[in-house]
C-alpha cells in the first residue's frame, strides 16, 4: 500500500477537515495533490504535529481535525497518545502512516519494523478506538468509521517505504503558517 | 507546603485578565494551586501534559484557532521544550507565553534542581527570548499583561520567571 493512495483516496473528504501533516514525505503528498488553506504542514518539531491537532480540536470543537502523523515522528512523543486519550476530543482522527522507516533522512529502520504495534500503544493509552489497514480500501473504510462515529480515532495506515521525488515545494512556512490560521479564524465567524 | 496561595491566585487572576482561555500544565510543586485554579475554572481549558515539549504543539493550536494559551512548567520542563520552541515555536513564529518555575537559583535546598536554575537564564538569552523574573506579587498584574502584548505583538515566545521570592512562603 502506497501512502500516496492513501491520502488521494480520502482527500476529497480532507477537503472539509482542518489537516495538519508532519515533515518529509507526508507533507509533499498532501501538497502535490493540491494545497488548501485548511492544510498545515508542520515541517519540523518532530512529535508535534498531534499535539498541534490536540490543541486546534480543543479550541474548535465544531470543527473536524485531521492529523496526518507518521511512525518516526509518533515514537518521539508517544505521550501524546495519553493526553490525546485523556481529553478525547470527539472532532480529532489521528492517522499514523507506518512504514516502518526513517524514510526521509535515509530509511533507516524504525522500532515498528521490530514488532512495535502503535495501535497497541495508543488503545492502551486510552484512545477509544484504533484500526490498523493494510490496504487502501481498509484504510478508506477506518477513515469514514473515524468521521460517521464522531470520537477520537487512531488509524494506523502500514505503508510501503516510498517517498515522492521531492520534498520541497514552493510555499513557504510562514506562508503557509499565516494562511492556515487566517482560515482557521474565519470559521468561527 | 509554603507555596504561596496568595502569588498564585494573583497569578492566575493577571491570566485570565490577559484573555488567556488555555492552559497546558505539567504539575511541579510551585504550580499546585495555580493548575488548581485552572482546573475549577469553567472558563479555562486545562491540558496536563505527559511531557511539556507537548504544550508547544497545543499552544501553536490554539493560537492558530485564535485562542489564547499559557504554558505552565518548571523550568526542567522548559529545558525538555527546547526543541519544540526552537523547531517549531521560534520558525513558525508562534506567540508562546511560558511561565516557568525558576528553581536551582538561590535558596534552593533541593541538590537535583540546582544544575538547572544555573542554565536557565543563559538559556533564554541564546535562544533570543524575551523574560522576566517576576519577584513580587505587586508587579504581577502588570507584567503578565505586557508579556501578553509582547507575545501577540512580536509573534514570539516570551518567558516569565517564577521566582522563590514570589512562590514560596517560610
Amino acid at each position: 500500500m502506497l501512502r500516496l493512495d492513501c491520502i488521494r483516496s480520502i482527500y476529497s473528504q480532507l477537503e472539509k477537515c482542518v489537516v495538519v501533516t508532519i515533515m518529509g514525505a507526508v507533507a509533499a503528498e498532501l501538497q502535490s495533490l493540491g494545497h488548501r488553506p485548511n492544510f498545515f504542514y508542520l515541517q519540523h518539531a518532530m512529535g508535534l504535529a498531534s499535539s498541534t491537532g490536540l490543541g486546534i480540536a480543543l479550541s474548535l470543537p465544531e470543527q473536524t481535525v485531521v492529523v496526518l502523523d507518521g511512525d518516526g515522528s509518533v515514537l518521539m512523543n508517544l505521550g501524546t497518545f495519553s493526553t490525546m486519550a485523556r481529553y478525547r476530543p470527539r472532532n480529532l482522527v489521528h492517522i499514523v502512516f507506518d512504514n516502518e522507516s526513517l524514510l526521509s533522512v535515509g530509511g533507516f529502520p524504525t522500532a515498528t519494523s521490530t514488532g512495535t504495534d502503535l495501535a497497541q500503544i495508543a488503545k492502551a493509552a486510552g484512545v477509544p478506538s484504533t484500526a490498523v489497514a493494510t490496504t487502501c480500501d481498509d484504510f478508506v473504510q477506518a477513515v469514514h468509521a473515524a468521521f460517521a462515529a464522531r470520537d477520537l480515532m487512531t488509524i494506523v495506515a502500514k505503508v510501503e517505504a516510498e517517498g515522492p521525488a521531492r520534498y520541497v515545494t514552493d510555499l513557504t512556512l510562514l506562508e503557509n503558517r499565516f494562511e492556515f490560521s487566517r482560515y482557521l479564524r474565519s470559521t468561527k465567524k | 507546603m509554603p507555596v504561596s496561595v496568595n502569588s498564585s491566585k494573583v497569578i492566575y487572576a493577571a491570566l485570565k485578565a490577559a484573555g488567556i482561555r488555555l492552559v497546558s500544565a505539567l504539575p511541579e510543586t510551585w504550580l499546585v494551586h495555580l493548575i488548581r485554579m485552572a482546573e475549577d475554572d469553567p472558563e479555562m481549558i486545562l491540558v496536563r501534559l505527559a511531557k511539556e515539549e507537548e504544550g508547544v504543539g497545543i499552544s501553536a493550536g490554539a493560537h492558530f484557532a485564535g485562542v489564547r494559551s499559557a504554558m505552565l512548567m518548571q523550568n526542567h520542563g522548559f529545558l525538555a521544550s527546547i526543541n519544540g520552541i526552537v523547531s517549531f515555536a521560534l520558525l513558525y513564529r508562534i506567540p508562546l507565553l511560558m511561565l516557568i518555575s525558576y528553581r536551582g537559583s538561590f535558596g534552593e535546598r533541593d541538590p537535583w534542581q540546582t544544575q538547572g536554575g544555573s542554565v536557565t537564564e543563559p538559556l533564554l538569552r541564546a535562544l533570543g527570548i524575551s523574560y522576566f523574573c517576576l519577584q513580587t506579587a505587586e508587579s504581577v498584574p502588570v507584567r503578565i499583561a505586557q508579556a501578553q502584548a509582547l507575545c501577540s505583538s512580536s509573534l514570539q515566545p516570551v518567558a516569565l520567571l517564577l521566582t522563590r521570592d514570589l512562590m514560596w512562603e517560610e
